[in-house]
């Protein structure tokens, strides 16, 4: 019995009037708490009762405490009849059983109906008295931090990142049990709220066990969804990254507590110096992370089918074969393999087999016995990249080449068409690699003996590897939802991978056991796992899963970014802090040994330099002469010394540290694609065919759109297909961004099949015109003008001849686009669109008519837009949701298509105009999100953030950045000595310390790069050598060009700060908050909840509905998190917005899932008054700002 | 093809000022709409008229969702459900709560009662503020009324607290309430030169010191009445028309501080005495409560319009009625000097701002 909750009703107000006769209420209060329930007095007559209740005392282990919520119910007393009820507030206990987050829950909250919505406030204190169990066998992981933010929370370091864990949970949905039928909505719907509130409880309890089990205490990027299969039940699952973080500094506040495990003590001695690795805040605070890379999109769709049946070794497979499961493809079918390599592309399986570099070799190697066991299963598909298409280019010809991929294996599914797809890469920007469900192989087992007998670089880069990456291999999964990263943990992205699989739900027959929800998502992880082995890299980051479910189909989606991390966080066995210190060059000098190992085959010279930090992240981690896809390669256009991609795609977010040109824009692209009504396998085996087309498309567009504005990389990819029983939509958005290390994207071409017409030509050309205006107004609105470079193309080695013409053919056989080749454009023109056909037309139509953001906006998905720093302080946050109904049901693709696009643009402009008046201002984390939730309607809900920022310093950027980074570790350590006089005056001496040993660790890192390679790479060194006069002044240029990171961190701008006396609370969907630190996380917000009206028409209509339930929401998460002691929800996410409506029985339901970190922060230009003095006592009031 | 759905909901709830005078102006959607396109908001922002439509339904929808609020203002600073910053707020309240001078001169004193509502199209009809506003207007006028009604203490105060409004309008509403619940006549002919800022001058100085409160502002009732008491006594003041005597030593000692002072001596030698004997009966006759609801016609008609067709400047006003007021302090026999001074300072001031064109 470990955990006494304590709990006290204060007071109401505002309560709704419950007597008729008197206009007013006789309300009084159940408390509950598991089966233990309390009541408080009738407080008669009044709209405003004061109960001040005795402290409730629930006794309790602290499993239940994790798993389930404080239940309070405000009732109206009847003498005469039943009690009403008035309303309810679920409170969430795991923010107190934390020690460092927070110690009490006092506040209003809003009491909260499933039919009226908000009704009123209740006052409440509630406490939990925690007794230490230190049972080994608990079953609950108290303590364990939870964060949805997906970098290191900002005032933690990591001392270690263990990786990724999951669960899931399923249950029966209580809206489709029998007894539904004769409950009031109220009821059902309260059944629900509460069950998942269970359900979350218990998963998160799981996830912390996990975590414990790993030796972290925490867990980053925590996220959580719900899966409302409908009769088959319902499914929470989350993911997460495991780590170990120690608190930067303490706060007064936090002194009350005693936690074990909380690091004040160890702070003090621990060496501040990690700054850079980590832990400072300032250093995140640089939204943009890192991690370009390039996309290579893996793609895989599984088709249901029974073939499998047979084949699944698996023991989780073993269910597989059900008939009703549309098994995905991979998986373990051996035969899939062979035919991998098989005939239709014998171009694939060339590349395969070249590619699989040396790296991955090795690695299987060292990781023999998970890989073992899993490559059986596993067939994988990996696709590829696209990367034919890239080395057409290379070899200047532009081709898009359509490739085809066609995977041989999808063949001989019996369900996969073979049409499918390929990867596209355009030019050679877009890489992605389709792989068809089963198509593939990049089966370790395969690839490890190709690879092996392939590589070139010697035994020693194998050992290297080999050892960086064990900790890796250890794991089942080297996934990392974290999509921003301390610095030098990211070396290198090999671009995004991802899978998908339709599957036939069928109901859970036992909850206890959910099995086959945890092998479908297991599939799919392997062969995430396996795309990011064929792109050479040991680890997927920026990960995420999601599903899109209609009827009994649904479709699983798990994407990321395969990269290669140091393994400084990821040592085994936990460092003590002490050790930390002293070791630290030791493990870094590990850690870029082993990069360069990554390194090697890429970057061949270099031994005396460290890897650029603004360029590292984008040297390729494959090898060159294994490329997996074709790709067009470059020498690194910032440190000429390593190879680059022609264009990266990746999930993440920009790196703090790298060097880009101009400023970035958000790209969306939008698809919509209809499909016949069908039942079950029909449907499941339908939209299988439908995902490769979809998905080459959405990369074509992508591409179309990323080179129309002059650039080359997209970050926070993010790949949303939703599927619908007409209709499937898809909405990819990412920012691009131009970066400096990569060359210049080419233009865009523009070819006619029938050249004889005149006006046909002429047409042409002037659509060429047009296309080429708008390019260069792009490059002027984005500020791209990237220093002119001497171009040295090391073409890569794969394109033959005989590929080429491969491609070809494959463009002939799609007419969708198509590349040709036009040797006089060289490169830089390699994109060719033919539009011949009337798709092509719609293309190029769709990319002209995108329309331009209005004057003083920006936009972008990922955290903060690259290119702008000097933010204000001035945020809003907003949720909007547009709801689109096709009355035409005989629409095409193209004609849905517009339509869909238009939604997407007219939203973006409203939204533009909406915010107007914040202009200068950037929209960030544009998150969109489509559903179908019936036939002809189209949902896209969109939640970002509107920050302003100052216009006047952008314009000195130029100059500031090129001292910025020189500067920059200084800010940091100084604000950090600042910080911590204030908050820890011990602590400060530690500060000292941190510049030295971040030059230290600097300076390990060349020696680390010393180690050699074999002789072609030092050929190239030679040759880089000789090369590298000229590039000099480039690299210097490139210094000059403004870095992206910035951010508000100087900027001391409160313009919009109002000291009130009102408790603001403000959200944001990113990580930091402008203009203001963040001192203590006060635990994750995860709140569900459900509204139903059967008065449609009088509560304003849908519109009218859906606007006060999100406001509500709002205000719950607001008040929830003032109550907290909080005054910010950082990391705030909108996962689920379920509408359902009935307008003729004036009827509509809507479901609402929202996650985020509640915080406290304060104002930089406060902290630095406080610092003045070095009391603590400013702090604290800081601290109450927001209670 | 139709957007069937179109939500914004911001953490900070996002309100525009042009938008909301719209809305509170009574236009429809539709309406607002036509205004915007016209006010050139499109051009600025690079905007079509479906966005302005959707903009405009939204902030629509957020002000009426906000309305219930603003009916008690106090309950904005603490709802939970809108995120507004304080000067937001303040704004919204002070606009709400704004009214048409013309719309009020045009129910100022009457009854705030649903008769009076149902005339409202009529009063639209007139002024030509839409029907919405007006019963808006109304509304406002009568829940401040109904809320203050029964509270203790000075009357502006309760409404600046109660409403949030800044000060002048919560003299204004003052006013509307003084005036309603005297049920001042303000819609005869000869009082429509006026306009609702003179009535609403008259009324705060009637409250400031004709109202119970006035005098002792510990008083329990509050200042929406007039202090019987006081009324009682102004009674006494007829003697200054009654007695000869004084009459003609009041009338001589004006004079004789006027002489050569203004221009319209002789006018005013010959009319003192019908000039004092209306004031004085004004005062006289204010314990009858049909008779203070005539308060303004019967300064008007006895007073104010003589003056004026003796064409005597305000200036003249000025300096007789302070001479007027002086003078009798100086008569031997009268006694009633508080009184007088209470009641003549307020005509004074009255006076002066009631005599215009």
């Amino acid at each position: 019995m470990p955990g006494k909750l304590k709990a006290k009703i204060v007071a109401g107000r505002h309560l709704p009037v419950m007597d008729r006769a008197s206009d007013l209420t006789d309300a009084f209060v159940e408390v509950k708490f598991g089966n233990t329930t309390y009541k408080t007095d009738v407080y008669p007559k009044s709209l405003n009762p004061q109960w001040n209740s005795e402290w409730f005392k629930f006794e309790v282990d602290d499993e239940d405490l994790q798993d389930e919520p404080l239940q309070i119910t405000v009732l109206d007393h009847d003498t005469y009849s039943a009690n009403d009820a008035i309303g309810k507030v679920y409170i969430d206990i795991d923010p107190l059983l934390c020690s460092e987050a927070a110690t009490v829950i006092s506040g209003w909250l809003p009491i909260y109906d499933t039919i009226h919505g908000i009704r009123g406030e209740i006052n409440v204190l509630v406490k939990v008295d925690l007794f230490n169990d230190l049972n080994r066998f608990r079953q609950s992981s108290c303590g364990v931090k939870f964060f949805c933010t997906t970098s290191i929370p900002r005032c933690y370091r990591a001392i270690m990142v263990h990786g990724f864990v999951e669960e899931l949970v399923v249950n029966e949905d209580p809206e489709y049990q029998w007894i539904d039928r004769i409950r009031t909505p109220r009821a059902s719907n309260e059944a629900r709220q509460r069950l998942i509130f269970l359900m979350s409880g218990e998963l998160q309890r799981k996830i912390g066990l996990k975590v414990l089990e790993m030796g972290g205490n925490a867990v980053v990027g925590y996220l959580q969804c719900f899966d409302l299969e409908g009769e088959s039940g319902l499914v929470v699952r989350a993911i997460g990254t495991a780590c170990t973080l120690e608190k930067i500094s303490t706060l007064p506040s936090t002194a009350t507590h005693q936690s074990n495990s909380s690091p004040s003590k160890d702070m003090k001695d621990s060496p501040q110096a990690a700054p850079s690795t980590l832990g400072c805040r300032s250093t995140h605070s640089s939204p943009v992370h890192s991690a370009s890379s390039r996309l290579s999109q893996g793609f895989s769709v599984s088709v249901p089918t029974l073939l499998f049946a047979g084949m699944k070794p698996r023991h989780r497979s073993s269910e597989a074969p059900r008939a009703r499961q549309c098994r995905p493809v991979f998986g373990e079918e051996v035969p899939g393999i062979p035919l991998s390599s098989g005939p239709p592309t014998p171009l694939r399986a060339q590349t395969f087999s070249s590619f699989s570099p040396s790296k991955s070799y090795s690695r299987q190697s060292s990781s023999s016995d998970t890989e073992l066991s899993l490559t059986p299963k596993t067939v994988r598909m990996f696709l590829c990249p696209s990367t034919p298409a890239l080395e057409s280019i290379s070899s200047s010809l532009p081709s898009t080449h359509m490739p085809c991929h066609l995977r041989p294996g999808m063949a001989s599914r019996s369900s996969t068409p073979p049409p499918l797809h390929v990867s596209q890469s355009d030019t050679a920007m877009l890489r992605k690699s389709v792989s068809f469900s089963e198509e593939l192989l990049l089966a370790a087992s395969g690839m490890g003996s190709g690879g092996s007998a392939g590589k070139e670089a010697g035994p020693l880069k194998a050992l290297l590897r080999q050892q960086t990456q064990s900790a890796l291999e250890q794991r089942e999964y080297p996934f990392f939802t974290l999509t921003s990263f301390p610095s030098g943990f990211l070396l290198h992205v090999g671009g995004v991978v991802s899978a998908r699989s339709v599957k036939l739900l069928d109901r859970i027959h036992n909850p206890d056991e959910p099995e086959t929800r945890d092998a479908w998502w297991e599939e799919i992880r392997q062969e995430i796992k396996s795309h990011a082995k064929a792109l050479g890299c040991h680890a997927v980051v920026g990960y995420s899963e999601s599903t899109s479910i209609c009827e009994e189909v649904c479709i699983l989606s798990a994407s990321g970014t395969a990269a290669i991390l140091s393994s400084r966080f990821m040592q085994d066995g936990p460092l003590d802090t002490e050790h930390r210190l002293s070791r630290q060059p030791l493990v870094f000098s590990t850690g870029s040994e082993r990069v360069e190992g990554d390194m090697g085959s890429s970057a061949s010279l270099g031994f005396e330099e460290v890897v650029p930090p603004g360029c590292g992240f984008c040297h390729i981690p494959y090898d060159e002469l294994n490329i997996p896809f074709p790709a067009q390669l470059t020498y690194c256009y910032s440190c000429r010394r390593s190879k680059v991609p022609d264009v990266l795609f990746t999930t993440i977010d920009l790196p703090a540290d790298a060097n880009i040109t101009g400023k970035g824009c958000l790209i969306q692209a939008r698809l919509c694609r209809t499909k016949k009504k069908a039942q079950g396998e029909g449907n499941a085996t339908a939209i299988s065919n439908l995902l490769p087309f979809l998905e080459y498309e959405l990369h074509t567009q992508l591409m179309n759109k990323l080179k129309l504005r002059g650039m080359n990389a997209l970050f926070g990819l993010r790949i949303q297909i939703s599927v619908g029983e007409t209709m499937l939509l898809g909405l990819a958005s990412a920012t691009g961004v131009y970066l400096t290390a990569l060359p210049g994207p080419g233009g865009i071409q523009i070819a006619g099949k029938t050249p004889s017409d005149i006006t046909y030509e002429q047409h042409i050309s002037n659509m060429q015109k047009k296309i080429n205006d708008t390019i260069a107004k792009n490059k002027d609105l984005y500020e791209i003008n990237p220093p002119e470079v001497v171009e040295e193309i090391i073409g890569s080695p794969i394109p033959e001849p005989r590929q080429r013409s491969r491609l070809f053919r494959s463009q002939s056989e799609s007419s969708d686009e198509v590349s040709e080749l036009d040797l006089s454009h060289g490169k830089k023109d390699a994109f060719v669109l033919e539009i011949d056909d009337t798709d092509a037309v719609e293309d190029i139509h769709a990319l002209l008519t995108d329309s331009p953001t209005p004057q003083g906006f920006y936009s972008c998905n990922t955290e903060i837009m690259p290119g702008i720093q000097n933010w204000t302080s001035a945020i809003q946050m907003f949720t909007s949701v547009r709801v689109f109904r096709l009355n035409n049901a005989n629409l095409t693709n193209q004609g849905l298509n517009k339509i869909f696009s238009d939604l997407c643009e007219n939203l973006l402009k409203s939204l533009y105009f909406k915010l107007r008046s914040m202009v200068p201002c950037c929209l960030c984390h544009l998150n969109f999100t489509v559903a179908i939730p019936e036939d002809e309607l189209i949902q896209v809900a969109v939640t970002a953030v509107a920050m302003s920022f100052d216009k006047e310093q952008i314009l000195e950027n130029g100059k500031q950045s090129g001292e910025k980074t020189l500067t920059k570790a200084i800010t940091e350590n100084d604000e950090q000595l600042q910080f911590n006089l204030e908050l820890n005056p011990e602590s400060s001496h530690a500060n000292p310390l941190s510049s030295p040993k971040g030059l230290s660790e600097v300076g390990s890192h060349p020696s680390a790069r010393d180690r050699c390679s074999s002789w072609i790479e030092q050929l190239r060194l030679k040759a880089h050598t000789i090369r590298r006069g000229s590039v000099k002044t480039t690299s210097s240029m490139e210094k000059a060009s403004p870095l992206p990171e910035g951010r508000s961190r100087s900027l001391r701008s409160n313009r919009s700060y109002s000291g009130t006396s009102v408790a603001v609370v403000k959200m944001t969907p990113l990580s930091f908050i402008p203009g203001a630190k963040i001192i203590k996380y006060l635990g994750i917000i995860n709140m569900f909840f459900i509204r139903e009206t059967t008065s449609l028409r009088e509560e304003g209509g849908v519109s009218g509905f859906l606007h006060s339930f999100i406001a509500e929401v709002f205000a719950m998460v607001r008040a929830h998190v003032a109550a907290l002691g909080g005054n910010a929800v950082v990391s705030y996410s909108m996962k689920e917005c379920v509408f359902m409506e009935n307008p003729n029985k004036n009827q509509a339901q809507c479901l609402i899932n929202v996650s985020g970190d509640a915080v406290i922060f304060v104002r930089e230009s406060e902290l630095e008054a406080a610092s003045v003095q070095p009391q603590s006592t400013t702090h604290t009031s800081n601290g109450g700002e927001g209670t | 093809m139709s957007v069937e759905l179109d939500v914004f909901v911001g953490n900070t709830t996002i309100m525009d000022k042009e938008v909301y005078q719209l809305w509170l102006n009574g236009y429809t959607v539709n309406d607002a709409v036509k205004v915007r396109i016209e006010g050139g908001v499109m051009e600025e922002c690079e905007a079509s008229a479906d966005v302005l439509l959707s903009d405009t339904m939204d902030q629509y929808r957020t002000f009426q969702m906000c309305e219930r609020l603003l009916h008690h203002p106090a309950k904005l600073a603490n709802q939970l459900l809108f995120q507004i910053p304080p000067d937001r707020q303040a704004m919204l309240i002070e606009r709400y709560y704004a009214f048409d001078d013309l719309f009020v001169r045009e129910v100022l004193g009457k009854k705030l009662s649903k008769g009076t509502k149902k005339d409202l199209d009529d009063v639209s009809a007139k002024t030509g503020v839409s029907l919405k506003s007006c019963r808006r207007q109304f509304d406002n006028f009568k829940r401040v009324f109904k809320v203050v009604e029964e509270l203790k203490g000075p009357l502006v105060e309760n409404i600046r607290q109660h409403f949030l409004l800044p000060d002048q309008l919560a003299r204004d509403y003052a006013a509307i309430v003084f005036f309603a619940n005297n049920r001042f006549e303000t819609g005869k002919k000869k009082l429509l030169y006026l306009t609702f800022q003179d009535f609403a001058f008259c009324a705060g100085q009637l409250i400031n010191h004709w109202t119970l409160g006035a005098v002792d502002s510990m008083m329990e009732d509050m200042d929406v009445d007039l202090d019987k008491e006081f009324l009682q006594d102004l009674k006494d003041l007829k003697i200054l028309i009654t007695d000869k005597d004084l009459l003609d030593q009041h009338k001589s000692l004006v004079c004789t501080a006027l002489r050569g002072k203004t221009s319209v001596f002789n006018e005013m030698e010959a009319n003192f005495k019908n000039l004092s004997r209306g004031l004085v009966n004004i005062a006289a006759k204010l314990i009858n409560a049909k008779d203070v609801r005539d308060f303004f016609i019967d300064l008007v008609e006895k007073f104010i319009e003589p003056c004026r067709s003796d064409k005597w400047t305000s200036i003249d006003m000025n300096l007789f009625l302070t001479h007027y007021t002086n003078s009798a302090h100086i008569l031997d026999t009268f006694k009633h000097h508080a009184v007088w001074t209470r009641y003549m300072g307020v005509i004074k001031s009255c006076i002066l701002r009631m005599y215009h064109d």
